[in-house]
């Protein structure tokens, strides 16, 4: 059984087990008020998941990409979650969620997943398909690109508005169950803080 | 929960520094601390996305630190404490996600606090003598200088005055690039000025003129000054002539120094009040400190500056806030507060 917590996108939280799927998942769309509804998610996710903490085995983040901020509530409450139940972290890259939705409902083929990235731009991965566990294969991304740069136009894309933790959840179960190694734990940012070192003093005398 | 002498473990990220503290009632446990501050140094000044991407490597990394320097385990904490605001919003998210998570994880009540209360509140820890009321406090860092007037902890705090535009510690790092010294400026003007004279130059003291005094008798500006030093030295540098850097530094610090403490005491005076505490990293400055303990001692006002590593932003500090909102009664924060990147100093806890 495991959280599943991702804020890449508005704020998603859902309790997933292996064999019984998504037994829960609470979504707020907002994409400004992540630090404000995380802790009400959490608990409302696993209450309706009828689950206290310590039953859980692990703690699922979206490591995104999307914008900062929010993103990183999200991943600062899942790492914290884990480590005060003395369990494992599982980092998944957000994209992988709208993707394992995508071909849970029986689509097949290539597919991209574009999510804003604010600045008139988008992040962007490519998948093309499902391995026989069910997972997603992702063959190229998470990557940032101008909306008209943004390349594979020839698989079906789907432009997501919230990421759903309840298939971040399921992804982890499935790599899991599989032994796949999980990714790294760190957050996908994809850009480099905006800032220029600075060129020394400017005259205030004319 | 333990109300007579409550565990409590206290997250701070209002800036470049995640702490994480642990207090049992009115005894410091422990005060894990990591700070970005090296790499701010080629930024000049504190940019906020860099602090926050640190805040969230450091973050469990200092609660593990700070458990083991305890020595005591999550399942003994009574409650947690994390700082709401004020300070830079997407630093200050970190901990206000991480402080959630802990506290639901563990089933413990959960307090959000004011940052700038908390550094009145870290005095309440120690064997000798603490916090009485009523005092005045100084808070004075790189992104604060405020004046204000505790009566009581948790439950009343006035702001008597503030920065009108730059925060003390921001003036040092301003002054010092403009004297070629490196970020964080102020332990380096305070190695100079020790060489130099501080009577050299008359550099002004912002909001001290009659005029400004009505309307703002306890609020600062240090924006006059240090445009002020920078027109110096360019007279200087376009005259040919040398720069008296110590001298410069001196000044600088002296005219600093003197409006803090100056604001500080008239507010003691004015408001009748025999203490003063002062605060913020702004602190570790010589001349502050000296200036205070003189003219403190001259009109005998008891003055109180805690250990140096309290004065600087810590999570001891918001653990000491924490305990004393248990010991006093208060229940535990609603469940969705925020950051508040301008939380008033009235608002001693987030509800």
């Amino acid at each position: 059984m495991l959280l599943a917590i991702d804020t890449s996108a508005g704020t998603s939280v859902a309790v997933v087990d292996r064999d019984g799927g998504i037994l829960s998942q609470v979504d707020v769309a907002d994409t400004m008020r992540h630090a404000e509804v995380i802790g009400s998610l959490i608990t409302a996710a696993l209450a309706e998941a009828g689950i206290r903490p310590p039953e859980l085995s692990g703690v699922v983040s979206g490591m995104g990409p999307g914008p900062f901020t929010g993103l990183r509530v999200g991943i600062s409450a899942a790492r914290t979650f884990a480590f005060a139940l003395g369990r494992p972290l599982v980092p998944i890259a957000s994209h992988d969620a709208v993707a394992w939705q995508h071909y849970a409902s029986g689509a097949t083929g290539g597919l991209l997943v574009v999510t804003d990235a604010r600045r008139r731009e988008v992040f962007w991965s490519a998948y093309s398909g499902v391995d026989a566990e069910g997972l997603p294969q992702r063959t190229d991304g998470p990557a940032l690109a101008k909306p008209d740069a943004v390349p594979f136009p020839e698989l079906t894309r789907i432009d997501a508005a919230a990421i759903p933790a309840g298939g971040l959840g399921m992804v982890a179960e499935l790599a899991f169950a599989a032994g796949h190694p999980f990714a790294a734990d760190e957050p996908l940012y994809l850009r480099s803080p905006d800032v220029t070192p600075s060129n020394g003093p400017k005259r205030v005398t004319r | 929960m333990n109300r007579e002498d409550p565990l409590v473990l206290g997250i701070e990220t209002s800036c470049d520094e995640t702490g994480v503290g642990i207090v049992r009632g009115r005894t410091l446990l422990a005060n894990a601390i990591a700070s970005s501050m090296d790499e701010h140094a080629r930024y000049g000044g504190v940019v906020p996305e860099v602090a926050a991407r640190a805040h969230l490597e450091s973050m469990t990394p200092m609660i593990g630190a700070a458990l083991a320097e305890a020595g005591v385990s999550l399942e003994d904490l009574d409650a947690i404490a994390v700082t709401s605001g004020p300070g830079l919003s997407g630093a200050l998210m970190v901990g206000v996600g991480s402080a959630k998570a802990l506290a639901l994880a563990l089933d413990k009540p959960l307090y959000a606090v004011n940052h700038l209360v908390g550094h009145v509140g870290v005095d309440v820890l120690g064997e000798e003598g603490h916090l009485e009321y009523p005092t005045i406090a100084l808070l004075v860092s790189g992104g604060h200088t405020s004046l204000l007037l505790v009566r009581d902890l948790v439950s009343d705090v006035e702001l008597l005055g503030e920065t009108i535009d730059d925060a003390a510690g921001e003036a040092f790092d301003k002054v010092a690039r403009i004297l070629g010294l490196p970020y964080p400026g102020g332990p380096h003007i305070d190695r100079l000025a020790a060489l130099g004279d501080p009577k050299a130059i008359r550099f002004p003291r912002g909001l001290t003129l009659p005029k400004d005094m009505a309307a703002h008798r306890y609020d600062f500006s240090f924006s006059g000054l240090k445009t002020s030093v920078a027109r110096w030295v360019e007279k200087k540098q376009d005259a040919g002539e040398e720069v008296p850097i110590n001298d410069v530094a001196a000044s600088f610090r002296e005219a600093v120094a003197d409006v803090l403490i100056g604001k500080a005491i008239a507010a003691c005076t004015d408001l009748g009040v025999p203490r003063l505490l002062l605060g913020g990293g702004v602190v570790a400055n010589a001349r502050v400190r000296s200036l205070a303990e003189e003219r403190t001692a001259a009109a005998g006002i008891s003055l109180r500056i805690p250990p140096l590593d309290l004065c600087t932003d810590n999570g001891a500090m918001i653990a000491a806030l924490g305990a004393q909102l248990v010991m006093h009664g208060h229940d535990p924060s609603g469940p969705d507060f925020g950051a508040d990147s301008t939380l008033p100093v009235t608002d001693i806890q987030v509800h």
